[in-house]
């Protein structure tokens, strides 16, 4: 490879996120009411929740364009209920969810649908089916919704395959249960990235894995942001990476969120319960 | 005080579940109209419901039919009725134990196997990933194997009849020293003396294929709705099967009944 090539490499790879970056920018103009000119993207507004004992009271936080907002918190708090009240697979018992605007807790079930068709999620467990290869895996949001040829689909199944630092030649055709955890979980982030979403959900990404995979993924969340500008909401108790990762931290402690602002003020905080749980981080 | 509560809590849990189930079956049937449809998905549970269960259903049949011979030729014999064995299996498979089989052996076959797959995939997040992405579980999971039973159960009914008559066949031949001929007449007799539908469809045929229709819509909602409901990991996912078995056999059971009356009522012979 000569030097000659590599630019020519780079300038590809800029091309490619250039035009997904247009591609997000082009599908959110396409809304009927777009939300005003910086307003968040997702938005929280005194949620709150119970099944047989309170989850959520009073909780809101918003995530603008192109940030990283990470809840962290205890286990068993409700963190994961938040990706699932913004996915609208819940309905809060009181407050609004909005999602580039829209009240999501008053659409129909149909218009949730293809809401969260313009979402991406990764799962703690990766949750790739099981019966599919890897490439029908990345390739399933696509070929669900999406005209796309089958060539094009192959084109970006290898592009997203390549943007988590997966060999395409080597994984598309193997089935989930052959890869590790950490490559699993490439391949989740794969498959929400396959429709070019602008949101990027997260639950517990680096949970189970060892440290060098959790930067791994880490690393992968924030090219994300600094690459396509995609607004995301991480759920995790890994408190190094919400540190390297966040635009913002929510801290929720007993259904409330106790803290919300960038990492370095939480690290300055001098909450007695905020120290407790960084344990000196 | 407390016993009532319990009481009260264990029925409303009951109910809800029904409730549950009847939206499901629902909405099920309701997709089967509304676009995108999975021809891909249909196809595959038609193999996996039809296809891979033709051995255990032909299995069935043949022996069913032997024993029910051998069984009825004991009795004939004091009455030199022997001729008539032919007559009496094809009526006990075709009109009930045809259908019945079937559906007790892909209910514990395929419901389970339905059950185990979509309650795997309930506790692995799947069914959670398929929703996030847009689509509908119940239109790409429960649809597609409703319409495959639907179809599925009566094609295996027919060939689990055919086999049982055949398996009639062999005892008549060489246990009760029978022509085949004279088996097969018999067995043609009592087909057009039960009468027909429309001139030309025997109404044992008709008993014989509604009933594998309703069971095949019994064994796959009963085997989604289990499925769709697990809960607590690998063990929910075994009781989930073990759930969808006995609730789909007993259903099947019980609906038999039922339709057996109404059809002795509206076809009688």
């Amino acid at each position: 490879m000569t030097d000659r090539d590599d630019d020519h490499d780079a300038i590809q790879t800029e091309r490619v996120r250039a035009a997904i970056r247009d591609e997000i920018q082009a599908d959110e103009d396409r809304d009927d009411s777009p939300p005003p000119h910086g307003a968040p993207v997702i938005e929280l507004r005194d949620v709150w929740l119970a099944f047989d004992r309170p989850i959520l009271e009073g909780v809101s936080f918003a995530a603008r364009k192109g940030e990283t907002v990470t809840v962290v918190g205890e286990s068993g708090t409700g963190k994961s209920t938040i990706v699932k009240l913004i996915l609208r697979l819940l309905v809060a018992d009181r407050g609004e969810v909005f999602i580039r605007g829209k009240d999501i807790e008053k659409v129909t079930y149909e218009e949730a649908l293809k809401i969260r068709q313009r979402m991406g999620m990764v799962f703690q467990s990766s949750a790739l089916f099981d019966s599919l290869t890897v490439y029908e895996n990345v390739a399933y949001p696509l070929r669900e919704h999406t005209n796309l040829s089958d060539d094009e689909i192959g084109e970006r199944v290898r592009e997203k395959l390549r943007f988590v630092d997966l060999d395409p030649d080597e994984v598309t055709q193997l089935a989930p249960s052959e890869l590790s955890g950490g490559m699993q979980k490439r391949v989740g982030i794969a498959r929400g990235l396959a429709a070019n979403p602008g949101i990027m959900l997260y639950d517990e990404p680096t949970s189970g894995l060892d440290p060098l995979t959790t930067g791994i993924i880490t690393n992968l969340i924030m090219k994300l942001q600094r690459e396509l500008h995609v607004t995301s909401v991480v759920v995790t108790h890994d408190i190094r990476s919400a540190f390297r990762m966040s635009s913002k931290i929510a801290l929720l402690h007993d259904r409330h969120i106790v803290f919300f602002g960038s990492p370095e003020e939480m690290a300055a905080s001098d909450d007695k319960y905020i120290q407790t749980f960084l344990g000196g981080y | 005080m407390a016993l009532l509560e319990r009481i009260n809590a264990a029925a409303r849990k009951k109910v809800f579940s029904l409730q549950e189930a009847f939206i499901l079956a629902w909405n099920a049937i309701r997709f089967i109209f509304v676009p995108p449809f999975y021809r891909e998905d249909v196809i595959q549970q038609m193999d996996s419901i039809g296809v891979q269960s033709l051995g255990i259903v032909v299995l069935t049949g043949f022996f069913t039919g032997m024993v029910l011979a051998l069984q009825s030729a004991v009795q004939m014999q004091r009455f030199g009725a022997t001729t008539y064995v032919g007559s009496l299996v094809t009526a006990s498979m075709i009109r009930e134990l045809g259908p019945v089989l079937a559906g007790l052996m892909v209910a514990g076959r395929v419901g389970s196997g339905i059950a185990a797959q979509i309650g795997s995939m309930r506790v692995t997040e799947q069914i959670d990933a398929l929703n996030v992405m847009g689509t509908d579980p119940i239109k790409k999971l429960v649809t597609p194997r409703l319409i495959a039973a639907l179809l599925m159960l009566p094609a295996l009914t027919v060939i689990n009849d055919v086999a049982g008559i055949f398996g009639g066949n062999v005892i008549a031949k060489f246990y009760l020293q029978l022509p085949t001929s004279l088996y097969w007449a018999t067995v043609w007799d009592q087909i057009s003396n039960g009468g027909f539908v429309l001139r030309f469809i025997p109404n044992d045929f008709v008993h014989g294929l509604i009933k594998p229709f309703v069971f095949g819509g019994i064994i796959s909602l009963t085997a989604c709705h289990f499925g769709l409901r697990t809960t607590g990991g690998t063990e929910g996912v075994g009781v989930s099967t073990t759930r969808t078995v006995v609730t789909a056999s007993i259903l099947i059971l019980v609906t038999d009944y039922f339709i057996t009356q109404a059809l002795l009522a509206l076809l009688p012979s």
